[in-house]
């Protein structure tokens, strides 16, 4: 029986062979192929490396112009969070309240957007929110204000875009939980004295945690290394990691010092995961339907 | 009764254009069981959501103890629902789930403990206060429903089928225990199931219901021994209709005519007239047969089918028109004949009831 069970087991471990073998190569091998030049000293002619051990690329994330990089991303993507969690989980929650064809209508409206291409959906905001874009004359045209408002290029934009793109994901985590509630547990605290208010903290909220938690990791991680962004609708001192990432690799072309900064991301997203992890956050509650 | 603690008046509702509840109206007396009985579909978890305030009618009201509550959030409503599958919130422990209620009424740990205590006596589950409802067996999450729903007091109790999840046994020990906490404490209690077995044993009064309304409200005898029509006497119990012809009526009864036989009935509880068309119903378990006529009630068939059912005899006679009788007789002396035989059928006439032929109109 034990060997007959062992065999079958087996014969299913060489099932996994090529995800394993692509998880391996496409994951592992990029990962080790990063975190091994983030040793390497740099090419002065720009890109590659030259095969010669060095921590100097860490020492340089310590100079403060890089540190106060890392804080603004850290705060930038708290910022992303906090306004996700404030209008995408209600509106999770609203969605596993209606019926029907209302349900299917709002969800779509959620999900659609996902087709575009999200930088052309950035480029809208720009154009939206230019001197001369749509939000401005309308806010002259109804006499709201004098002349038109500087909206591009500020920290206001760079947090709508974000919060733009990345709240679906706090939506449809929060949809997945809150459609698994039943129903009758909101009756039944009702029933037993509890006012709505109150029984959304005591039945609602702790049941719908899980789909807030992984929504918020969701939200959180990818606005870590999201750089479009800020470059389309960000100031000059709209500058994050993702930013710095990719201005290394691409103008500076100092790889070495690229893969250093996305270690210190991998790193920070394994943070997140660790926090996620202890606080009984499951990887199997990380799935938005 | 003018002091009711439950009034319904004049209760509709509608789903989408579905007439849900059309028109109904009862009353329900300081600690008296009634039961809404009836098939899945016919309104009664409508009314008890309704009653309980977490469903607004269109139209009609709910008056508690005097006061209209029609309008009143369910959180005001001095009264307790226990629900269909429990409904025990999965991420508190027996202990937090009792003493819900209390806790949102502002009580604090050392006042809400010992009635907690209480209420686990009570339901015997003495030791179970730091379990998970998920720990829990069926009949333990029952216990901590009803647990959850007394402490609080009411005056009246809805339940919503909480037996049904439950298998025979535990339903019917629960049956026992539910009817001896509900005349301890003297609380009212208005019931739900579609289990006419439970409700005969354990209301005081019965609603049978049908298609959002009444068909009739009586005591388990009355329902029983006189069903209002064809679909209570259906419904409660296990019978069979013979449609039959009045043939003549007089103070003490009346005779019918069945397939060309002549059979003596009791009085029927409606207006009924010569040549009108009427149903008989023969309750199995009140039937007889053997090879021999006796008595007036008495009809010819052939006994095609028998067997043992533990504590009865399970016969089908087929009557001379084709028509199948089921007979469920306790004693051998009832049920005397071979299969393939000619037998007849015998009946008390006091004890076969006479109603409309006719479905009332859905």
């Amino acid at each position: 029986m034990r060997g007959a069970a062992n065999r079958r087991k087996n014969r299913a471990g060489w099932l996994a062979m090529p995800m394993l073998v692509w998880s391996a190569i496409f994951v592992g091998a990029a990962i080790l192929y990063i975190i091994v030049l983030s040793f390497l000293k740099r090419n002065p002619d720009g890109g590659g490396a030259i095969l010669e051990f060095t921590l100097e690329n860490y020492a340089k994330l310590l100079q403060p112009g890089y540190a106060r990089v890392f804080w603004q991303t850290l705060k930038l993507a708290a910022e992303t969070t906090a306004l996700c969690v404030l209008i995408g989980y209600p509106f999770g929650l609203m969605l596993a309240k209606v019926e029907g064809r209302m349900r299917t209508f709002l969800l779509l409206l959620v999900i659609v957007p996902f087709w575009t291409n999200a930088l052309v959906r950035i480029y809208g905001w720009k154009i939206l929110l230019m001197g001369n874009g749509v939000v401005n004359k309308l806010l002259t045209a109804l006499g709201i204000v004098d002349k038109p408002l500087k909206l591009i290029n500020t920290h206001g934009a760079v947090v709508l875009g974000m919060v733009y793109g990345l709240i679906p994901f706090m939506i449809l985590s929060t949809y997945s939980s809150a459609e698994k509630l039943d129903r009758r547990l909101i009756d039944a605290g009702r029933d037993l004295g509890a006012k709505p208010c109150k029984v959304f903290f005591t039945v609602e909220l702790p049941l719908t945690l899980p789909g807030l938690m992984s929504g918020c990791v969701l939200v959180f991680v990818p606005s870590l290394a999201l750089f479009f962004i800020s470059d389309l609708l960000g100031g000059t001192s709209d500058v994050y990691v993702g930013n710095l990432v990719n201005d290394q690799l691409l103008i500076s072309r100092d790889w070495p010092f690229a893969a250093a900064l996305s270690v210190v991301l991998l790193l920070v997203t394994a943070i997140v995961m660790l926090i996620y992890r202890r606080a009984g956050g499951k990887a199997s509650d990380m799935t938005l339907m | 009764m003018a002091d009711a603690l439950l009034r319904v008046e004049g209760l509709k509702k509608s789903f989408d254009g579905t007439q849900v509840l059309r028109d109904l109206s009862f009353e329900v007396g300081h600690g008296e069981f009634v039961t809404l009985l009836g098939p899945s579909g016919c309104g009664k978890t409508t009314t008890l959501r309704i009653v309980a305030g977490l469903l607004a009618p269109d139209a009609g009201r709910v008056v508690l103890s005097g006061s209209d509550i029609t309008d009143a959030p369910p959180e005001k409503r001095p009264l307790n629902t226990v629900f269909q599958n429990y409904a025990l919130f999965p991420h508190m422990n027996v202990e937090k789930n009792i003493s819900y209620g209390l806790r949102m009424r502002g009580m604090k740990k050392a006042e809400w403990r010992p009635k907690v205590e209480e209420m686990l006596r009570l339901v015997q589950l003495e030791g179970c206060e730091k379990r998970m409802p998920s720990q829990l067996s069926g009949g333990q999450c029952q216990r901590v429903a009803i647990a959850r729903t007394l402490i609080l007091q009411p005056e009246l109790l809805l339940l919503d089928e909480p037996l049904g999840a439950l298998d025979l046994k535990l339903r019917r020990q629960m049956q026992v225990e539910l009817k001896d906490i509900q005349k301890r404490l003297g609380i009212a209690f208005v019931y739900i199931t579609h289990d006419q077995e439970e409700a005969l044993n354990m209301s005081d009064r019965i609603a049978v219901m049908r298609n959002g309304r009444f068909e009739q409200m009586g005591t388990p005898e009355q329902i029983y021994d006189h069903p209002a029509t064809r679909f209570a006497a259906e419904f409660i119990g296990q019978t069979n209709l013979l449609e039959c012809k009045v043939e003549a009526i007089d103070e003490d009864g009346m005779v019918l005519s069945y397939a060309g036989e002549r059979i003596p009935a009791r009085c029927a509880e409606f207006d009924a007239k010569v040549g009108d068309r009427v149903c008989l119903s023969l309750r199995t378990e009140r039937l007889g047969f053997g090879p021999e006529k006796c008595g007036d009630c008495c009809l010819e068939g052939t006994l095609i089918d028998r067997r043992y059912a533990g504590g009865s005899m399970r016969a089908t006679i087929r009557l001379r028109d084709g028509h199948e009788i089921l007979a469920m007789c306790t004693s051998a002396e009832r049920a005397r004949g071979e299969v393939g035989q000619r037998v007849y059928l015998n009946w008390n006439p006091a004890e076969a009831p006479v109603v409309r032929a006719e479905e009332a109109e859905a």
